[in-house]
């Protein structure tokens, strides 16, 4: 399992939130999925061996919000 | 249609500002040129602006089923295109960006404080390679182990051990007193603190997050998306009242046939300052604090810190500096500089707090003590030269010396003064002396405690694990209502507890190591001095400088946040009612009961910005006392 943060351009909407917390959620293999409103940025845990950082990534873009930068860690 | 939606997003400026002008232009034909059909045109055109980049996010959230504002403003401006009045159209989709451009800009604002904190943070370090060579390299791509090296005027990089060089560092930003500490071979030094003068090469022990400087962000930045009751409440509420909203709009629509009494009942229904009033005061808040080095956990804890009625307080460490110092050393039989050298050889054996203060003592001789053995509870014993030695309560003694009337007169009189006892004897009677040895309460302590009494905190109680005398003797000179001596850690847990079943609202105050269990116990945890983990794991409120007049700081802060959060949800629901009041009256329109929503959203957020300055009157020169008191 890995730990994953993501830094999100600037959130302004509360509802911002939850479209990118269902987003994450959506993809398999995605867990404990957090989102800091404040802080711009999305944490989760994530199996490499069911998805990848990219795909996620590529949901929270889909969904109209700039990913600015991605770190993992080994859990 | 997701690009569409950034390019809106990232230019929102400039559509502002491209509405505002056609607008203006619309007025300028319809005034100026007399030509309705060019002020309806630019209306339109305006309108249509505006109305996609609003369209498209609610597109996408209804996608994942969600009625957001963004719905209800699209439904309402479609609803004024299709009954011709291209101007409403207009002005609402204008005043709803421009909103959200100026909510943008001030809710930055309130999100500075933290901002700051996290930029604080070092990205890059200086790598010592195998070879000798340096590169530069990404803070999170570091390994525990590697050298780093840190020059003059930089920020240390990582948590880790000195390995190599001298230098002074400045450690504001984890312990919050900003004073140098020479750091040399085998000190710890943390990541986010400046390198005043000097080099040292470094090995890592924790990067990124998991160092004290990233643990202190981290905790920061999710307080600030805790959420209180009021705003769980109020985003649960949000969830089923926009929808309402719509409903309400619909029927009221079906009823009275007018779309136009039923697209405005949208517009001023939309929910906006009540959303946003409650997360800007709490992120303010908590960011304030932060700023201090008073680290709330989350808003839920300024919430339960508003009804707390008790503080329990531990004593050493807390209330007192936590350092002992030898008062007096009176020695009844024995030579006295003997006696120090013997004492310290042995106490250089043992960790304990009293310990330290003797081996403090300047010796003339050093000694190597024997057979050095710890009596739980009781002290040492050990053989220098033969001779065998007691170091520690008068239990310990009492087997040693046969009633000594001269002894115990003495540790009475040192004990009622408020002194700890650490008593020194030889086995074949030939000396005999005591150590009185006494904590000093922080210069702080009796102002703050004041303070927290004209707060409203009702009792004031001690909770320690020394004995009775000195407990009592140190509250004596403090506003404290209760004092509970000679308790061990879970003693104090089951206090709390206790007073917690009574009714009583308990926080305690300690130093987050050793009394994680009354920590775990209290309504609020509060931990004091530096951000250890175990500090930030079992405290919902962490005091990185040992200074309690932070508590009162924090507490004051927990109670105008509160304070401004419900100005914050009065206000925005008092400006819906006022709308709706209108509306039926016939004052409102459409237009004009955006402008009044963004308006409220507005000074919400300028409300909450008070918080960021907010400084509670605590005169802080009343806490300084003259130097040679302090030591």
């Amino acid at each position: 399992m890995e730990k994953v943060m993501m830094k999100l351009g600037g959130l302004t909407c509360p509802s911002c939130l939850t479209k990118i917390q269902k987003s994450v959620e959506s993809v398999d293999g995605t867990k404990d999925v957090k989102v800091l409103f404040n802080a711009g940025k999305v944490k989760f845990t994530l199996d490499p061996a069911l998805t990848s950082t990219d795909t996620v990534q590529e949901n929270i873009e889909k969904m109209g919000y700039a990913v600015q930068g991605v770190k993992t860690k080994e859990l | 249609m997701v690009k569409a939606q950034q390019f809106f997003i990232k230019n929102r400026r400039t559509v502002v500002a491209v509405m505002a002008a056609l607008l203006l232009l619309a007025e300028v034909g319809r005034f100026a040129g007399h030509s309705m059909v060019a002020y309806q045109i630019f209306m339109a055109i305006a309108g249509l602006i505006g109305l996609i980049p609003i369209l498209l996010t609610a597109i996408s959230s209804l996608e994942i089923r969600l009625i957001s504002i963004d719905v209800l403003v699209s439904l309402a401006v479609i609803g004024a295109f299709i009954i011709g009045e291209f101007n409403e159209a207009a002005i609402v989709t204008w005043l709803f960006m421009l909103g959200e451009v100026l909510e943008d800009a001030t809710l930055q604002k309130t999100r500075s404080a933290v901002q700051q904190l996290a930029n604080m943070a070092p990205q890059t370090a200086q790598v010592v390679n195998d070879d000798g060579t340096i590169s530069e390299e990404d803070v999170d791509f570091l390994d525990v182990g590697t050298m780093v090296q840190v020059k003059t005027g930089a920020q240390v990089p990582v948590d880790g051990k000195v390995r190599d060089g001298k230098a002074l560092v400045n450690e504001a930003s984890i312990t919050g007193e900003s004073r140098l500490i020479t750091k040399q071979a085998n000190d710890e030094v943390f990541a986010g603190t400046i390198l005043e003068n000097g080099t040292i090469t470094v090995e890592t022990t924790a990067t990124g997050e998991d160092t004290t400087f990233g643990k202190i962000i981290e905790l920061v930045e999710e307080a600030q998306d805790s959420q209180t009751k009021a705003q769980r409440f109020i985003d649960r509420f949000a969830k089923y009242y926009t929808p309402l909203v719509l409903l309400v709009a619909i029927i009221v629509g079906l009823i009275t046939w007018d779309l136009r009494l039923a697209i405005t009942v949208m517009v001023l229904g939309c929910p906006g300052a009540l959303v946003i009033g409650v997360p800007a005061s709490t992120v303010a808040g908590i960011g304030n604090g932060a700023r201090q080095g008073i680290l709330f956990k989350g808003s839920d804890v300024m919430d339960r810190l508003r009804h707390v009625d008790t503080i329990a307080f531990d004593k050493t460490g807390t209330l007192t500096l936590g350092r002992p110092a030898v008062k007096e050393l009176l020695v009844l039989k024995g030579d006295r500089q003997t006696i120090i050298d013997q004492a310290v050889a042995i106490e250089q054996q043992s960790d304990h707090p009293l310990a330290q203060a003797i081996t403090a003592l300047p010796v003339e001789q050093k000694l190597t003590p024997a057979d050095v053995k710890t009596i739980k509870g009781q002290g040492l014993q050990a053989v220098i030269t033969g001779q065998e030695y007691r170091l520690g309560n008068q239990q310990l003694v009492d087997k040693l010396l046969t009633d000594n009337t001269q002894l115990k007169a003495a540790s009475e009189r040192l004990a009622k003064a408020g002194n700890s006892l650490v008593i020194f004897a030889s086995a074949d009677r030939s000396e005999l002396a005591i150590f009185a040895i006494k904590d000093r309460l922080r210069p702080q302590t009796a102002q703050a405690l004041q303070q927290l009494k004209q707060l409203g905190v009702k009792r004031l109680v001690m909770l320690t694990g020394d004995n009775l005398g000195t407990a009592q003797e140190i509250a004596a000179d403090l506003p404290i209502n209760e004092v509970h001596a000679e308790m061990l850690p879970q003693d104090k847990a089951r206090f709390i507890e206790q007073e917690r079943k009574q009714g009583h609202q308990v926080v305690f105050v300690g130093d987050g190591i050793n009394d994680s269990p009354a920590l775990s116990a209290a309504d609020v945890a509060i931990a004091m001095g530096s951000g250890t983990d175990v500090a930030m794991d079992v405290s919902d409120l962490v005091l990185v400088k040992s200074d309690l007049s932070n508590l009162v700081i924090g507490i004051a802060l927990a109670n105008q946040t509160m304070h401004t959060m419900n100005e914050n949800i009065m206000i925005a629901l008092l400006t819906v009612l006022l709308l709706f009041i209108g509306l039926f009256a016939g004052y409102v329109e459409m237009a004009s009961g955006m402008l009044i929503h963004e308006l409220s959203i507005l000074i919400v957020i300028l409300n909450s910005m008070r918080l960021i300055k907010y400084s509670p009157k605590v005169d802080h020169h009343q806490f300084l006392v003259p130097a040679n008191d302090l030591e």
